[in-house]
């Protein structure tokens, strides 16, 4: 049985949506990454709260038409990896954390 | 023992950047014409003045003369250093002391430091950019060293204001932003002019075989304005609010790749 992984979004982040792309600078050493559409879904969801594989079955799997258990796969190592830098934080219990502000256009 | 005292004379000169006036004291009177004459188009005649630093010039040499720039928030205070200076400042009290050798390099980065912080707090930014008025428009060409600012800069026609050919003062201002000229120059005669206008357009340069003007999508625009910017405060809170004044900007005012062959057609398209 696979673990339940949950994601937040680090409050050390600042993000914006301009036009299609979700940028996200991390306050420490002033990193500028650019989220690819599946990363974009994981942050916009990633509210400490929600589970993982819950985000991949309600927002991902519908969006790009993947099995569950791939996606999920893709998913975690995803937000390892956006754990590395900085930019999610993941745990096995829920988190409870100040979310970064995020501004998007209305 | 009554009377034995050494009166110091103390010298000011105000200089007003992006129309913020900062009064700078000092003891000697080389240092004051210095400054004087370094920033001549930018000392105010008024004697007010929103923030103050007194310049300590005892020190005349320091550990690491090519140590990077430090710039770091701690219990109310900014800390400054870089090898060739070392300077605190206390917005809440709106007084700093700048310890540096008399030169006008250290005393320059200081300001440029102390203008990023200020215009952070107000949504606006420093941008490695030349930038001229036109028809009462401002336009901004932003690029790293060699992309083409000082050249554009140049070939700028008589009607053509130059406010900077390097670093540009960009202050937000109701819904828009305002440019304003700097003294911030390697050299003293491409002073940009103490004046400023609405901002119209900002160009990324890059140099081709035809002048040409290409929009750029917003991320794009993001991107690039971010990397043309001058900031230094090792201070997350800080970062963030430049990363919000880079989108914000690239929200209200249009981008565009500007590619250009070096002559003064180019600005027939900037107008």
């Amino acid at each position: 049985m696979s673990r339940k992984l949950y994601v937040a979004r680090s409050p050390r982040i600042a993000a914006r949506r301009l036009g299609e792309e979700m940028l996200v600078m991390s306050g420490q050493g002033s990193t500028l990454f650019t989220l690819n559409p599946t990363a974009t879904i994981v942050w916009q969801a990633a509210d400490g709260a929600t589970p993982l594989d819950e985000i991949v079955e309600r927002r991902i799997c519908p969006e790009f038409d993947v099995q569950p258990e791939e996606a999920l796969r893709d998913a975690e190592a995803l937000a390892e990896d956006l754990a590395k830098h900085g930019i999610l934080l993941i745990s096995e219990q829920p988190i409870a954390t100040a979310q970064p502000r995020t501004q998007e256009k209305p | 023992m009554p009377g034995l005292a050494i009166q110091v004379e103390r010298y000011s000169v105000v200089i007003a950047i992006g129309g913020i006036p900062v009064r700078v004291n000092t003891t000697d009177a080389d240092f004051l014409e210095l400054l004087q004459n370094r920033y001549a188009g930018f000392v105010s005649a008024k004697s007010d003045a929103e923030f103050e630093f007194d310049v300590d010039l005892s020190q005349s040499t320091f550990a690491n003369r090519d140590a990077d720039v430090s710039v770091r928030h701690r219990s109310g205070q900014w800390f400054m250093e870089r090898g060739g200076f070392r300077a605190e400042w206390n917005p809440a009290k709106r007084s700093g002391t700048i310890h540096q050798t008399a030169n006008a390099y250290s005393i320059d980065a200081v300001l440029r430091i102390v203008h990023t912080l200020l215009l952070a707090q107000q949504g606006g930014f420093l941008l490695h950019s030349a930038s001229a008025i036109r028809n009462g428009k401002a336009f901004l060409f932003a690029g790293v060293s060699g992309a083409g600012k000082t050249t554009i800069s140049g070939l700028a026609p008589a009607d053509a204001t130059l406010l900077t050919d390097e670093i540009s003062y960009v202050r937000k201002q109701d819904e828009g932003y305002v440019a304003y000229g700097t003294p911030f120059t390697r050299e003293r005669e491409n002073q940009g002019e103490n004046t400023s206008a609405p901002v119209a357009a900002l160009y990324l340069l890059a140099h081709g075989l035809e002048n040409r003007i290409e929009p750029l999508a917003p991320a794009d625009a993001g991107r690039e304005l971010l990397a043309n910017l001058l900031f230094f405060a090792e201070d997350h809170e800080m970062v963030h609010r430049v990363f919000q004044a880079a989108c914000d900007f690239v929200d209200r005012v249009p981008v565009s790749r500007l590619t250009f062959v070096p002559d003064a057609r180019v600005w027939e398209m900037i107008q």
